[in-house]
């Protein structure tokens, strides 16, 4: 049952398969593996199998509502959906329940999708290994010891081993690509604003965006598709028509031009990436695209604009959590009391932090040199991968500098920020990318070949991906969880 | 550097209580963090102006029409303290 979305609708199509069915097995693998793995923080069997229920009515009446109509799906625990714990990965929500679906939930649901559970976490997305939870760790299908990558390491586990057909995540700095790359799958991160943040739980407010995770490009383009799209209830969505990313697929690479960025190869990465991504950009020039090389110098500086930014948009979102309309109160003499117990009992280290980070470099005499500063930074990436973009049609590089480490590794904050090096240039300016599978380190770790692409231009980095995922037998291999 | 004081500044902006260890070991931390961002001083931005948002999107204008909103009780249904329609809270001014 461990096959993609396409094509269990194909077997529902069929009859050879219901959704029951597969919903059961998927909840029956939850059951017996997911205490290894630590992929969800919420099952939700009886919500998944009334659902899959009433699409295996669809599909036998000859009227299924689409091609995800009884696809198995997880969702990242910052997503809200009504009547089911929301909790972010955090004391601090432990007890939410939402009262609302978020938009892409919404649409999910219209669409058919059986919600199976909500997946684990780095506490409020901020991490890069789910090691950081308030509840317990996620550990990687391929080797347990391993992280599986964050913050969205809980989706990306359960599309890898199995517990999921697809998922959903966010990506504020890396947080759908790199656990994509960790695990195996794919994992995208459309361009800011092309799916609605109504309902998703947020973390800096300028970079969050929805996206998916799935075993295959053709999946991702289905989930992408079901989900993009204007929604009024957010402001920040663009009111852009969505193209058919299905039938843009099969038009391959040859005659695109795909730019090579210098900077995304560095000193300190691990020779076997380097090599995976290579090897990969030689299929894509093999299947007919151009390769140019590109320059993009503000690069090594995005890592300290993003560790202003998201920071100081974080402190500022995250102070709505007080101990009044929602989540946990610890009582105190009088209001402040009350908030400054909360909020020490709610939030985890790494969150603290952050949010101190974040308070500091916003309040009175350091504001211009921090984060003014680390704005102006955002406003030079930007301009860089304009530039490249009136040359190139695509970029190509890395996702990560390196494959999946070891559970407590990386103790030390500075070098846990490392990671997303290569993923945080895409959300300072807003641009689409995806992390397809290139290849597998000697010790058998996945490794993930990025794809940017222009705004709004999903359509052909799916392309090039697709292509790129037809041309390699990367996508047969599964790890041995049973 | 971000002295003692800083810190204990910002945890009272941000309301968060923390013990003498923590506000310590929060000043090693950021400090150690700042350190790095501060490379950020190389880049020259002479005349570069901020971009506080990736899309060129302002003021997005809608119809001001009446529409439903959640029920009260769906909104208060989560409150930690709730005293009949209100969010209760503790003693906030002075007696």
């Amino acid at each position: 049952m461990h096959r993609p979305i396409h094509e269990l609708t194909d077997a529902y199509r069929r009859g050879d398969l219901t959704p029951t069915a597969v919903a059961e097995s998927y909840l029956a693998r939850i059951a017996a593996l997911d205490e290894r793995v630590g992929a969800y923080l919420t099952v939700v069997r009886e919500h998944a199998l009334a659902a899959a229920q009433e699409s295996e009515r669809r599909w036998r009446a000859g009227a299924p509502l689409g091609p995800l109509d009884g696809a198995p799906l997880a969702l990242k625990d910052v997503l809200c959906t009504r009547g089911v714990r929301t909790t972010c990965g955090s004391k601090m929500l432990e007890a939410f329940v939402p009262p609302y679906d978020a938009t892409v939930v919404e649409r999910l649901r219209a669409a058919g999708a059986v919600v199976l559970g909500k997946t684990n976490l780095d506490e409020f997305a901020m991490g890069s290994s789910t090691e950081h939870s308030a509840f317990h760790p996620t550990r990687n299908p391929w080797d347990l010891s391993r992280v599986p990558g964050g913050s969205s390491g809980g989706s990306a586990a359960a599309v890898a081993g199995g517990l999921a057909a697809g998922a959903f995540g966010s990506d504020t700095g890396g947080s759908i690509r790199q656990p994509a790359a960790f695990c195996g799958v794919v994992g995208m991160k459309p361009t800011y604003g092309r799916v609605s943040r109504y309902g998703l739980v947020a973390l800096a407010s300028s970079l969050d965006q929805i996206g998916p995770f799935a075993q295959d490009v053709e999946d991702t383009a289905l989930l992408l598709g079901a989900i993009a799209g204007h929604d009024r209830r957010d402001s920040t969505s663009i009111a852009a028509p969505v193209p058919d990313y299905m039938a843009e697929l099969p038009r391959g690479v040859d005659g695109l031009t795909l730019g090579l960025p210098d900077e995304y190869f560095i000193d300190g990465m691990d020779p076997e990436v380097e090599r995976a991504v290579r090897q990969a950009i030689d299929v894509l020039r093999g299947l007919g695209a151009r390769i140019e090389r590109v320059s993009l110098p503000t690069t090594r500086h995005s890592l300290a604009a993003y560790y202003i930014i998201l920071p100081a948009e974080a402190s500022s979102n995250l102070a709505r959590y007080d101990g009044v309309k929602y989540g946990l109160r610890v009582p105190g003499r009088d209001l402040v009391e009350m908030e400054s117990r909360t909020r020490a009992a709610g939030f985890g280290a790494e969150v603290r932090r952050r949010i101190m980070l974040g308070t500091y470099a916003l309040s009175a005499g350091y504001y211009d040199a921090y984060y003014g500063k680390a704005q102006s930074v955002r406003t030079l990436v930007r301009r860089e991968f304009g530039a490249a973009f009136a040359r190139v049609d695509l970029i190509v590089a890395p996702t990560t500098p390196n494959v999946a480490f070891k559970h407590g590794e990386k103790e030390d904050p500075l070098s846990m920020y490392l990671n997303d090096v290569f993923t945080i240039p895409g959300n300072l300016s807003g641009i689409p990318g995806v992390s397809v599978p290139c290849g597998f380190s000697g010790a058998g770790l996945p490794i993930g070949l990025q794809i940017l692409g222009r705004p709004l231009d999903e359509a052909r980095v799916l392309r090039a991906a697709y292509a790129y995922e037809k041309a390699t037998p990367w996508r047969a291999r599964r790890p041995e969880l049973a | 550097m971000i002295d003692r004081k800083d810190v204990e500044h910002a945890a009272r902006l941000t309301r968060l209580a923390l013990t003498e260890a923590e506000l310590e070991r929060m000043r090693e931390q950021l400090n150690s963090i700042l350190a790095h961002l501060d490379t950020l001083r190389l880049v020259d931005t002479t005349g570069v102006e901020p971009t506080s948002h990736a899309v060129d999107v302002v003021n997005v204008m809608r119809e001001d029409e009446v529409e439903p909103c959640f029920p009260q009780d769906a909104m208060l249904g989560n409150a930690p303290d709730r005293s009949g329609e209100f969010f209760r809270v503790p003693r906030i001014i002075e007696e």
